[in-house]
C-alpha cells in the first residue's frame, strides 16, 4: 500500500492532477474507456488505484463505464469516470440513472472540439449545455470548471464532497488545454484535506426509506449487502424506492431531486473575481478562458477601461444571483468561452435586458487570445 | 401507495414469500407468461443454495423480465436498458463479497446489452446471468428481437422475420462463460438445479430459460397459450454437454436443453488481485487459515 495523498510539490498535467485529487478525495473505483484528451486520467488511475486497495477497470465502452461507477457507488465505494465529448454523449443515459437514483459519483469531461468526433486533440468548452441538459428529463446537476491543474486537484475533491453530500453525479467540465498543460501542483498533507462521505442510515433497517429526504433534502445512503433490502430503480419511485406510475409521485420525486440543489445554492455555488469591485464592464468566463479573460482585464485596465472578471467555478447550478446583482451596476457584460455562446445565453438571461451582453467566442480548437477580449472591451463600450 | 396487510400466521404463505416484496404484488406479468415461473425457480435456487442472501443482489435491465428486481426481497437494482451487467460489474468490484444475479430478458441482454454480455463473459466476471428468452420484445407489444426465429411474425416483421436469431449458449461459450445451460420454464426442477449450481459456482455463469409470451408472440404466430408449452414438452431434447454450435433453436427438429459448459478458469477479480493487489490475496489466505 502507498499513500493516497502524495503530499509534495509537482510539475503535473491537469489530467494527472485530477486523478490525484480523486484519490485524495477517497475515490477507490474508476471505470474508464480511452478517449483523447482524457485518457491520462484513466492511465494514472490504473497505476495508482491498486496502490490504495482500489480497483480500476477499463470497460467496453463509455455506457458501461458510467453504469459500472453507479454500481460501484451502490457497492459502497466512491467512484468516478473520465471522458471527452463523444464518450460524454454515451454516458448521458446512465448519468440520468444516477440522478434519478440519487447516486453519488464524479464524471470528468475533458472537452475537445465537437460535434461528433470533432477535434480529438484540440480543446473547446462546447459541452457546457450538454452538461446541463444532456440526459433526458428535467433535473438539476452540479458542474464545475477548473482553470488550472492546481485547481482541478482541489475541485475534484470538492466534486466528490458535493456528490456525497447531495447524492448525485457531479461533473468536472475541464478542457484539453487544462488537461494537457503542465503546471506546478501542490498536494497538501492528507490531514489538511477535508473529505465528505455519504451519511449512513441509522435505526430499523426494515423501515428505512432510501429516498426520504433528511434535513438538507438528501436521504442517507446504505450500500448493497448491508441488510436493507434496497430496491433502486430508474422508474419514477416513492421514498421507499418503489416504482409508482402516478402524477403525484412524479411531482414528489422531481421536487426531491431538484430542491436538494435549489435550496443549497449558497453551499454549492463557487465564483471567483478579479478587479470586479469597481468594474463598469463585467467579463464572465470559466475554465481556461477565465485565464484569457484575466489577462485581458489587466490589459484593459492599463488602457483605462474599468473591466473586471467574474470567474465561474460552479457552472451548474448557474450563479444567477451573482449575474443579476452585477446587471444592476455594470454597463454591460462580455462572456468569454470556447464555443458559440452557450453560457453567454445564460448571462443574457440573467442580465434580463438591463445591460448589453457581448460574446467573445470561438468554435473550438484553440485558446482565445486576450487581444480579442481587449478588442471587444474597447469597441463595444 | 396502498399498504397491503401482511398475512396473519393462519393464512397459508407461499414458501418463497420471504424472498418476495409482497407489498408489490400483483405483478405486471400477463396471464400465460413464463417469467414468473423462471423467477420462482430463481428464488428457490437462491434459497436452496445456502448462500448468504444478505450479501446477494439482483440486478435487472429493462423489459418484462427486468421487473424481477422489483419483486425480489433482496438488495435489487432495476437499471437502464441493457446495462444490468456493467452496473453489476461495478457492484461486484466495489464489494467482491456480494453474490450477483443478473435477471433480465433476451432483448435487454442480447440486443441493446449484447456488448456488455460478451465482455463480462470474456472477463469471467463472477456473476450469474439468467436470461428469460421469450423470443420477442414483450413489454413494448411484441417487436422482433435478436432471438426471434427466422420467419416468425412480430409487429415489426409483419410478414415474417428476415433475420437469423442468436444461438445464445454458443455465444456465451465463445465469449468465455464458465457455466452455460438452457432449460425451458416447463423444466422447472432442472432449471432450479442449474441456477443453484450457477450461483454456487465462481465465474461467469449463463442460463437461458425459454419462456412463452402468448399475448405478444404466440398471438401473432398461431400459437394458443398452451401450444408453446406443448412444444417445450414434445420438442425438448435433453443433451448435457452438447456441442454449443448445435444449439440453434429449431421448433421443428427439436430444442436441445441441458448443461452444456461447466469449466473453471480464474475470475477477473482473482486475476486482478494476483497481478495488481497481491496484498489483498495474502489477506484472503490469512483469513482462510485463521
Amino acid at each position: 500500500m502507498k499513500p493516497a495523498v502524495l503530499t509534495g510539490e509537482y510539475f503535473m498535467t491537469g489530467d494527472v492532477a485530477c486523478a490525484e485529487g480523486a484519490l485524495a478525495a477517497g475515490c477507490r473505483f474508476f471505470g474508464g474507456y480511452p478517449i483523447t484528451p482524457a485518457t491520462e486520467i484513466a492511465e494514472r488511475m490504473a497505476i495508482r488505484l491498486p496502490h490504495v486497495d482500489g480497483c480500476f477497470i477499463q470497460m467496453e465502452d463509455e455506457i458501461a463505464a458510467m453504469a459500472a461507477i453507479l454500481g460501484a457507488s451502490w457497492g459502497g465505494v466512491k467512484s468516478m469516470t473520465a471522458t471527452s465529448g463523444p464518450g460524454f454523449s454515451l454516458m448521458m443515459e446512465n448519468i440520468g440513472l444516477g440522478i434519478c437514483t440519487e447516486t453519488p459519483c464524479v464524471v470528468v469531461n475533458v472537452q475537445r472540439g465537437g460535434p461528433s468526433t470533432g477535434l480529438p486533440t484540440h480543446g473547446a468548452q462546447s459541452d457546457m449545455m450538454q452538461a446541463r441538459w444532456g440526459s433526458h428529463g428535467d433535473y438539476e446537476i452540479i458542474a464545475m470548471a477548473p482553470s488550472s491543474p492546481q485547481e482541478i486537484f482541489y475541485l475534484t475533491i470538492t466534486a466528490f464532497n458535493l456528490s456525497e453530500k447531495y447524492r448525485l453525479p457531479v461533473l468536472i467540465m475541464t478542457d484539453e488545454i487544462i488537461g494537457h498543460m503542465s503546471e506546478k501542483v501542490i498536494i497538501p498533507e492528507a490531514k489538511l484535506i477535508k473529505t465528505v462521505s455519504r451519511p449512513k442510515p441509522k435505526g430499523r433497517k426494515d423501515r428505512f426509506k432510501p429516498f426520504a429526504p433528511g434535513p438538507n433534502g438528501v436521504a442517507p445512503m446504505p450500500a448493497a449487502g448491508e441488510g436493507y433490502n434496497l430496491h433502486i430503480t430508474g422508474l419514477t419511485h416513492d421514498e421507499k424506492g418503489y416504482p409508482v406510475m402516478a402524477v403525484e409521485t412524479q411531482a414528489e420525486m422531481m421536487a426531491r431531486i431538484t430542491e436538494k440543489i435549489q435550496r443549497n445554492l449558497d453551499d454549492i455555488i463557487r465564483t471567483d473575481s478579479y478587479l470586479l469591485e469597481d468594474a463598469e464592464i463585467a467579463v464572465v468566463s470559466y475554465g481556461i478562458s477565465a485565464r484569457t479573460s484575466m489577462a485581458a482585464v489587466a490589459e484593459a485596465r492599463k488602457l483605462g477601461i474599468k473591466a473586471g472578471l467574474l470567474r465561474l467555478v460552479t457552472i451548474w447550478p448557474f450563479p444567477e444571483d451573482q449575474i443579476r446583482k452585477l446587471a444592476d451596476r455594470v454597463k454591460g457584460f462580455v462572456t468569454v468561452e470556447i464555443n458559440l455562446g452557450q453560457i453567454h445565453r445564460e448571462v443574457e438571461r440573467c442580465a434580463g435586458g438591463k445591460v448589453p451582453v457581448f460574446l467573445v467566442g470561438h468554435p473550438g480548437g484553440t485558446i482565445i487570445h486576450p487581444d480579442s477580449v481587449v478588442k471587444m472591451l474597447k469597441e463595444a463600450f | 401507495m396502498q399498504d397491503i396487510p401482511t398475512p396473519s400466521k393462519k393464512q397459508p404463505c407461499h414458501p418463497l414469500d420471504d424472498l418476495i416484496r409482497t407489498d408489490r404484488i400483483p405483478h405486471i406479468w400477463c396471464p400465460g407468461c413464463g417469467i414468473g415461473t423462471v423467477f420462482s425457480a430463481c428464488l428457490a435456487a437462491l434459497k436452496g443454495s445456502g448462500i448468504n442472501l444478505r450479501k446477494t443482489v439482483m440486478v435487472s435491465g429493462i423489459g418484462c423480465s427486468g421487473r424481477a428486481a422489483g419483486y425480489v426481497k433482496l438488495d435489487s437494482f432495476h437499471t437502464t436498458h441493457g446495462r444490468a451487467i456493467p452496473f453489476a460489474t461495478g457492484l461486484k468490484l466495489a464489494n467482491p463479497e456480494l453474490n450477483i444475479v443478473v435477471f433480465s430478458g433476451d432483448g435487454d441482454l442480447f440486443a441493446i446489452g449484447g456488448n456488455h454480455f460478451i465482455h463480462a463473459a470474456r472477463r469471467n466476471m463472477d456473476m450469474t446471468v439468467i436470461c428469460v428468452n421469450n423470443l420477442n420484445y414483450g413489454m413494448t407489444g411484441g417487436q422482433v428481437a435478436a432471438t426471434t426465429p427466422h420467419l416468425a411474425k412480430s409487429t415489426t416483421t409483419p410478414i415474417g422475420n428476415p433475420e437469423t436469431p442468436f444461438n445464445l449458449p454458443l455465444m456465451a461459450y465463445a465469449c468465455g462463460a464458465t457455466y452455460v445451460a438452457r432449460w425451458t420454464m416447463l423444466h422447472i426442477r432442472d432449471l432450479t438445479d442449474s441456477i443453484t449450481e450457477a450461483i454456487c459456482k465462481k465465474g461467469f455463469s449463463f442460463i437461458e430459460a425459454l419462456s412463452p409470451c402468448p399475448v405478444n408472440y404466440g398471438r401473432r404466430n398461431k400459437q394458443k397459450p398452451l401450444d408453446m408449452l406443448r412444444l417445450y414438452q414434445e420438442k425438448a431434447i435433453i443433451k448435457n454437454h452438447a456441442d454449443p454450435s448445435t444449439l440453434d433453436i429449431d421448433f421443428e427438429k427439436g430444442i436441445i436443453l441441458g448443461k452444456f459448459i461447466d469449466l473453471d478458469r480464474p475470475t477477473f477479480i482473482e486475476q486482478y488481485d494476483k497481478i495488481y493487489r497481491p496484498s489483498r490475496l495474502q489477506e484472503n489466505v490469512s483469513e482462510l487459515n485463521s
